[in-house]
């Protein structure tokens, strides 16, 4: 099972906090929104993806389980 | 009313090379020349009753799967520009959990199309005929046709051919009907836009998932197509997929309506198969008025083809794709000799950034930092590395927003600049050309985004 972040684009308000926490897979535009790499998270970034999510004011950080092959389309 | 004319002509009347293959229209046949809308009395006279009505032994659920299997084998492809497979979407909302919703889409939001409304304005019976059709397969118990508020005649013979059919004996549970008006922005016929107005908010997209075949409006599985795609549904549940596969390439069968406009005779809308050439399109609208020195197909999302590879160009997604194009919702566009397309480019590109909802900050900062970077390079005051800036910015816009706008809005000005980059280059070096005074010859209409939430509505889902 593998974790990755997605930001939801209306929700982000550039505040930038998430770049802060997860530096590793976050990077901020000339704006301030967050480039995210979205390679499966490893190892302690996981949890720090969490904080991250937990930290943004307006909840856009989303860290999401890599879903099963066996969902149904 | 509309932007680009929308005289219905001729349809395109060439018979394909092999054997006795019905010839065009199919769509369009029966259109009455006077502009008025063919009754549910002639549609019927015409095409006959729907199947579903014919009294067959089997039961209504088998009915409804057997034209959901119908519409796979006929390949059907959307045609409100995404080409998606109709029948995986017809299936992912029929095997859903909770009682299905169609919405037909008639928003038609493109500014270089007039099909739909076209369509809508002429045929309204046959929109309603596959939008019955679709709600029976999916099990849907509501049916709501989406109309453009600024397609008038379009609004006014749906809503007669739904008087009309309130006035037959429908057979029981058939689905019922309603009409909504929706907003003429740009993104208001993206999908979850759609299902957001519907749902009482504001006509912007949302964050999905779920997408709306899953939790669509009122959170319950929604079918949205295309009301042309609908259209092709109601021929296809009574010819079948053999009949529909005898027009059009293996890979995109079937007829499309394409809105040609720009320098020709009679622009407006025609009937084609997919793979017709450029060239009989153009001749069917009476040829060209003067020399094209380019064309953009797929419309504001596209790409442009100029010069040589006009010639010999066929109008499927399969030969477009060499181009880095596509057909989108059936639209080709023909740029005059005479026109810049430096000046057209800088006012699509400001345009789009205007239809911007500007929920994405990517898409809000970065459709207007391209459009002012176009705007500098085409008055000649661009710096020296605006090209790489303009890279930049779009690999910075592109793929980064709830909805496909931003990404469709880079294509076309990165095609623009690759395919007129002799003249791109010009006016960084020289400044604005004779051409640039002309007025524009691509349609910008004036569409205010709603930006507000709907006075009487449910705050916007999120």
């Amino acid at each position: 099972m593998s974790h990755r972040v997605r930001v939801n684009p209306i929700a982000c308000e550039a505040h930038g906090m998430c770049a802060e926490l997860l530096p590793e897979r976050i990077t901020l535009d000339e704006w301030g929104y967050p480039l995210i790499d979205g390679a499966p998270l490893e190892g302690e970034q996981v949890e720090h993806a969490v904080r991250a999510a937990r930290a943004c004011p307006t909840f856009a950080l989303l860290v999401e389980r890599e879903r099963s092959a066996r969902r149904r389309r | 009313m509309s932007d680009v004319p929308s005289t219905i002509t001729e349809p395109l009347d060439a018979p394909p090379a092999h054997g006795d293959v019905p010839a065009l229209p199919r769509l369009l046949a029966g259109v009455r020349r006077d502009g008025e809308p063919v009754s549910l009395d002639q549609h019927l006279a015409l095409h006959g009753p729907p199947p579903a009505i014919r009294g067959e032994r089997r039961s209504g659920r088998e009915r409804a799967a057997a034209l959901i299997d119908e519409i796979q084998l006929s390949g059907l492809l959307g045609r409100g520009g995404g080409a998606f497979p109709t029948a995986t979407k017809m299936r992912a909302v029929a095997d859903a959990r909770g009682r299905a919703i169609v919405v037909a889409n008639g928003a038609e939001g493109e500014p270089a199309s007039t099909k739909d409304r076209t369509l809508l304005e002429l045929l309204p019976q046959l929109v309603l005929d596959g939008t019955i059709l679709a709600a029976e397969a999916v099990g849907a118990d509501e049916a709501i046709v989406c109309v453009c508020e600024s397609a008038g005649a379009g609004v006014q013979s749906v809503e007669r051919a739904i008087e009309e059919r309130a006035g037959e004996r429908s057979p029981p549970r058939s689905p019922k009907l309603q009409l909504r008006t929706v907003p003429s922005h740009y993104v208001a016929g993206q999908e979850s836009a759609l299902v957001n107005y519907l749902g009482g908010g504001p006509a912007r997209p949302t964050f999905t998932p779920p997408m709306p075949f899953q939790q669509g409006l009122r959170r319950r599985p929604t079918l949205i197509n295309n009301i042309e795609t609908l259209a092709h549904i109601a021929l296809i549940a009574r010819h079948g997929a053999r009949w529909f596969r005898q027009l059009g390439t293996p890979t995109q069968p079937g007829s499309a309506l394409v809105t040609l406009s720009g320098p020709v005779n009679h622009p407006g809308v025609y009937e084609i198969q997919h793979g017709a050439s450029l060239a009989s399109v153009i001749n069917a609208a009476g040829g060209p008025t003067t020399g094209v020195r380019a064309a953009l197909t797929g419309g504001y999302a596209g790409a442009w083809i100029a010069g040589q590879s006009l010639r010999g160009l066929a109008l499927s997604n399969e030969h477009l794709a060499a181009h880095g194009a596509s057909l989108g919702a059936g639209v080709v566009l023909l740029l005059s000799e005479d026109a810049c397309p430096v000046a057209e480019t800088a006012r699509v590109a400001r345009w789009l950034a205007g239809q911007s909802a500007r929920q994405c900050g990517p898409c809000t900062h970065g459709l207007d930092a391209l459009a002012s970077t176009v705007e500098q390079i085409a008055a000649g005051n661009g710096h020296a590395h605006a090209a790489q800036r303009i890279d930049r910015l779009a690999s910075l816009t592109a793929r980064r927003g709830a909805c496909a706008h931003p990404d469709g809005a880079v294509n076309v000005i990165l095609s623009a600049l690759e395919v007129f980059a002799r003249e791109f280059a010009d006016h960084a070096r020289h400044g604005p050309c004779d051409a640039c005074r002309r007025p524009p010859d691509l349609p910008l209409p004036h569409r205010p985004v709603q930006r507000e939430q709907a006075l009487d509505g449910a705050p916007p889902r999120r």
